[in-house]
């Protein structure tokens, strides 16, 4: 209050206000697009001829427009399969993710046992330890099992999350007692509680848990790098690796595969830039726990 | 994460004789428990056991692994010349890294957080680099970088005498790091532009009264309330770029020369190219010392900058 006295301030100028928010705004923009850059330069090089891509100096747009590049890149390069083996590895590492943890959430979250809370401690425990660390002794495992070069040895190491167990226990403790009392009284069994009360409940949890799931499993390289070798079981990430190698490379083919590659991200960083935003303004206060 | 598991244990006591854990859902809860602890133990605690194990062999794949007891450690430290190397490259990629993500991001988001529009846009424009396979994008850089492309050609009319950055062992690194940059600064920025957006515009508003300049609000009021989600969103970068391995191994291959080659690459190379999985083991464990040190490190240094007093 003494401040306010000792110093009358005027009014903001809505002038003044107005020229700072219009330059804020176009810097940012002009941040923006070089951000976006690569993007464009991508997209850009995938629907020229090859030639033009290297051309000095270079040429930001092409000279002709190739969109048949991209059927062309599907067709010529084994893109359809790459694509094929990424969808099937990635989402059944999300289906597995999703039902093992939901079923170990629940144990975790509603039931009693001896040892439980020692068990929870040692999925935290896990947590921390990254995947480069793993991967000698998961190749020893997957190969003694004869699952080098197939999609259960792609899949099985991975759909195993201590951090999905745990995220969806969060959710499940959140859900009051008193909703499957009912239906326990009525003699449902505690499956039957989960699939029908619990889950649909979870909705919003286990979707953000697919989603992360999904796209981490699209994305993954080192993996599939150690278990696969040739083209036919290779997913995405590592499909374009090939083409890096081969002679002769075709650029603007890649860059047309790096473009497709790119969409279901895109698609998903769209919609959970939102997600994780209200989950952090809604959730958690000022920590982003 | 650990005080949830002991506020647990806290308000749930243990079960006293009258409320005997029943066997039938003890039976129950390991039926549900079955599969995830089956994973746990195939693909968790074995291989780090396994791990831990192979660091102290020789094994390479083909003849049976001989117990070696600490030479890979010794030879880590003593004789392996390259083992420095890697060591510093990786300090230096993620203590750099670490600060220029952590000060851009923050800027970008203060700095949408301004904005009176559009603030959605922004936030999905700087965001979705985070969701796209990494392979993919540092192939875009790749092509952004390769001699006589758009990286040279723009030194080039800017009349700077920089070298190609993919040829320069001294620069090569920096490359790494651009590439890193650019698809990884978005997700802190969604991170803290969500924890500016909770600070109560009437803490500002009192400062502004006060007299304090932007600057001052942002240094005394608003980092300081943010801070949980800035220490939460460091200790998360510095884990994963201590790991990093995706963008090297397409980028650069370790090179020029070794310039290049981090713990994660060389765990790859050492294990995968030279079979040598005892030794590889042991830099896997040196990486794992590393990130627990570092962590460490941020939980101590929290105590100076990071308030919980909301």
């Amino acid at each position: 209050m003494t401040a306010r006295v000792r110093t009358p301030r005027k009014p903001p100028h809505q002038t003044r206000t107005l020229v700072l928010d219009t330059i804020s705004h176009a810097g940012l923009t002009l941040v923006a697009l070089l951000f976006l850059f690569p993007f464009f330069w991508m997209v850009s090089n995938a629907v020229r001829g090859n030639n033009e891509v290297l051309a000095v100096p270079p040429r930001f747009l092409p000279t002709e427009y190739q969109w048949g590049n991209f059927a062309e890149a599907w067709l010529r390069l084994p893109f359809g399969k790459f694509f094929l083996n990424s969808f099937i590895v990635a989402g059944s590492v999300t289906v597995i993710t999703i039902i093992v943890s939901s079923l170990a959430a629940y144990a975790f979250a509603r039931l009693k046992f001896p040892g439980r809370e020692s068990i929870l401690v040692a999925y935290l425990g896990t947590l921390m330890i990254p995947q480069v660390m793993l991967v000698i002794p998961l190749f020893l495992i997957v190969s003694r099992l004869g699952l080098i070069n197939t999609y259960q040895g792609m899949i099985l190491p991975m759909a195993f999350s201590s951090f999905g167990a745990f995220l969806l226990r969060q959710f499940f403790l959140s859900i009051p007692k008193e909703l499957e009392e009912a239906a326990l009284i009525d003699g449902a069994s505690r499956l039957r509680i989960l699939i029908s009360i619990i889950i649909p409940l979870s909705l919003p949890a286990i979707g953000l848990l697919s989603l992360f799931t999904f796209i981490g499993q699209w994305n993954n390289f080192l993996w599939p790098l150690i278990v696969v070798n040739g083209m036919d079981h290779a997913t995405l990430p590592l499909g374009l690796t090939m083409f890096q190698t081969q002679q002769g490379t075709s650029w603007n083919y890649i860059m047309a595969g790096a473009t497709l590659s790119m969409i279901p991200g895109i698609v998903l960083a769209i919609i959970l830039q939102q997600l994780i935003y209200k989950g952090i303004t809604v959730g958690s206060g000022f920590g982003g726990r | 994460m650990a005080d949830i598991v002991s506020t647990q244990a806290k308000t749930a006591p243990r079960p006293r004789r009258r409320n005997k854990i029943s066997a039938y859902e003890t039976r129950t809860a390991f039926l549900f428990l079955l599969p995830s602890l089956l994973g746990f133990l195939a693909f968790m605690l074995i291989p780090i056991i396994a791990s831990f194990g192979l660091s102290f062999t020789n094994w390479q794949l083909l003849a049976p692994p001989q117990f070696v007891g600490l030479s890979n450690y010794i030879r880590l430290l003593t004789t392996d010349p390259a083992f420095f190397n890697v060591l510093g490259n990786t300090l230096f990629f993620t203590v750099e890294y670490l600060v220029l993500n952590i000060v851009i991001s923050l800027t970008l988001a203060v700095w949408i957080s301004s904005l009176k529009r559009g603030q959605r846009w922004f936030r999905v424009i700087f965001f979705i680099p985070t969701f796209t396979p990494t392979i993919a994008v540092s192939i875009v850089w790749l092509l952004i970088f390769t001699p006589g492309g758009v990286m040279d050609y723009l030194f080039q009319t800017l009349a700077l005498t920089v070298p190609n950055l993919l040829l320069d062992s001294k620069l090569a690194m920096q490359a790494v790091i651009i590439v890193t940059l650019w698809a990884g600064v978005g997700y802190n920025m969604v991170l803290f532009n969500a924890a500016l957006d909770l600070v109560p515009q009437s803490y500002l508003e009192a400062a502004k009264i006060d007299g304090a300049s932007a600057w001052d609000r942002f240094w005394k009021i608003r980092l300081p309330l943010i801070s949980p989600t800035v220490f939460f969103g460091t200790v998360m970068t510095a884990i994963t770029s201590l790991q990093v391995f995706d963008q090297i191994y397409v980028i650069t291959r370790g090179g020029p020369g070794s310039s290049t080659a981090t713990l994660g690459f060389a765990i790859y190379t050492n294990g995968f190219q030279n079979y040598q999985m005892g030794f590889a083991s042991s830099l896997a464990w040196v990486m794992f010392v590393m990130i627990m040190a570092l962590t460490g490190f941020q939980f101590w240094l929290q105590r100076k900058w990071v308030h919980y007093d909301s």
